[in-house]
């Protein structure tokens, strides 16, 4: 056989381990390679920047752990620049599976920096997503009683001032769906929400639209958009730790393309000569 | 303790599945109707503890408002679908939900979607993403206007719709391999991080 049908007749395991090597080699023995800005990051990061202490940001985690490798990075860089900055988040989410994890991220990310019911609190599901986005831009404590643990909004000393969109300064949606379709549509229109998106890769491209009609003010798109903002703030995460497997994989992924056509175009004019 | 044994059994079903690469076999089976059962047993759970529990139950218990029985019902009659003779009640429900979903996302979907994307779209000849931009809207429209055939210049004006049509699958298709790259390096990472403690 000759080396363009050995090729096209390759065994796809060859190829996952190869994929695997690409993905594993560069996390034992890192490269370091340079992650460049994206203007789309950057202004979700400069306008978080320019907001005054005290300010309020919504972070909606409406993700679950199948998009936890992408969307949970984002997430952790965003809200410790927040607390970083003083500014107060309030958290929920639109995702039943994402509920726990939601709990569990701003946890995580507040751990020895932020108190819980002074600089941050987490409010948990409520089902219904358009309706939820539109009632909590009438008064939050309405679809939201209570927090996640159960405490009333009235007992948390930073709801006080937070009744609905008018008290939060940006709203930050990070979706492994399409939820942020639903929070430009009911709160950025009808509104007027200030909103900026961070979601997976996959949806990215969907939403650049928003981006160009300026009905979102940033966009941070899969694990290279988290790794930027990481690079932003400073604090070197998973995200960050994953872009060199990802260049690599790139290559790899893009050599394998142009061989594939080289051998279909070498055995269609192999056909032909035969013929 | 509890967060190593869990570390261990997330690896050890985490390579159940990535065994699946080599050949179907019943460790990924396993981990799949696992996978399955626990989503479907969390969501029933997460469920009912805040949605039933907190947003029918407590009212009802603490505050007196028996009044949440009201959307209570109509949801319940969802499940009239099951029963064959009483099917036809599942209408009221899917009724409500389709006139007030519509009521709320007809206007606002239009703005959003329509007149804001149509008004960022048509943008002064200033730069060259604009024209470009605007070339390819024009263009790609015209190739999904079926009512004229494709042939002389509106043939050509769909072939360049066409183009741009290809390069945003391209787009779509590289962010897509970014996207499953990405989660294989979460995965891997979780492997050899938390689990081996061997990667940074």
């Amino acid at each position: 056989m000759r080396i363009p049908e050995k090729l096209a007749n390759l065994d796809r395991r060859y190829i996952f381990i190869l994929i695997a090597l690409t993905v594993i080699m560069p996390l034992l023995l890192p490269i370091g390679m340079p992650i460049t800005e994206t203007s789309e990051v950057k202004s979700v990061y400069d306008y978080i920047e320019e907001l005054p202490p005290e300010s309020t940001i919504l972070i909606a985690l409406d993700y679950d752990p199948a998009a936890l490798a992408e969307l949970d990075p984002m997430a952790l860089a965003l809200l410790r620049h927040a607390f970083a900055k003083k500014i107060k988040v309030v958290g929920m989410t639109l995702w039943v599976t994402g509920t726990t994890l939601g709990d569990i991220t701003m946890r995580k990310a507040a751990d020895g920096i932020a108190q819980e019911g002074e600089d941050y609190v987490y409010l948990g599901f409520v089902p219904g997503a358009a309706n939820v986005i539109m009632r909590m831009g009438e008064d939050i404590s309405a679809i939201f009683p209570k927090d996640y643990s159960g405490r009333p909004l009235e007992e948390i000393p930073m709801m006080n001032s937070i009744k609905n969109y008018k008290d939060i300064a940006l709203v930050v949606d990070l979706a492994a769906g399409s939820t942020p379709e639903a929070w430009v549509v009911y709160a950025g229109t009808k509104y007027d929400q200030t909103i900026a998106v961070g979601c997976t890769a996959v949806s990215a491209v969907g939403y650049y639209p928003f981006l160009n009609s300026k009905q979102i003010i940033g966009l941070i798109g899969g694990m290279k958009g988290a790794a930027e903002y990481e690079s932003m703030t400073g604090n070197r995460g998973t995200a960050t730790a994953g872009m060199d497997s990802q260049s690599i994989a790139h290559i790899a992924i893009i050599l394998l393309i142009i061989i594939a056509n080289v051998s279909y175009f070498a055995m269609r004019k192999n056909g032909e000569e035969n013929h | 303790m509890g967060t190593v044994i869990g570390i261990w059994i997330a690896a050890g079903l985490t390579l159940c599945i990535y065994s699946f690469l080599y050949k179907d076999n019943p460790f990924y089976k396993f981990a799949e109707h696992l996978f399955v059962g626990v989503s479907a047993g969390y969501t029933i759970a997460i469920t009912w503890h805040k949605v039933v529990t907190r947003l029918i139950w407590s009212p009802m218990k603490d505050d007196g408002n028996f009044a949440v029985l009201i959307p209570a019902a109509i949801g319940l009659l969802m499940f009239s679908r099951f029963i064959p003779k009483y099917r036809w009640l599942i209408r009221w429900p899917m009724g409500f939900m389709i006139g007030v979903g519509a009521g709320a996302a007809i206007p606002r979907t239009m703005q959003s979607l329509i007149f804001e994307q149509a008004g960022a779209t048509l943008q002064p000849f200033t730069t060259i993403n604009s024209i470009v931009i605007t070339i390819g809207v024009l263009c790609t429209l015209i190739y999904f206007f079926f009512s004229v055939e494709h042939k002389g210049p509106v043939g050509v004006v769909s072939k360049v719709g066409t183009f741009f049509l290809m390069v945003s699958f391209g787009a779509a298709f590289g962010y897509t391999i970014m996207a499953r790259i990405s989660l294989l390096i979460g995965r891997v990472y979780f492997l050899l991080h938390d689990w081996l403690h061997i990667a940074q």
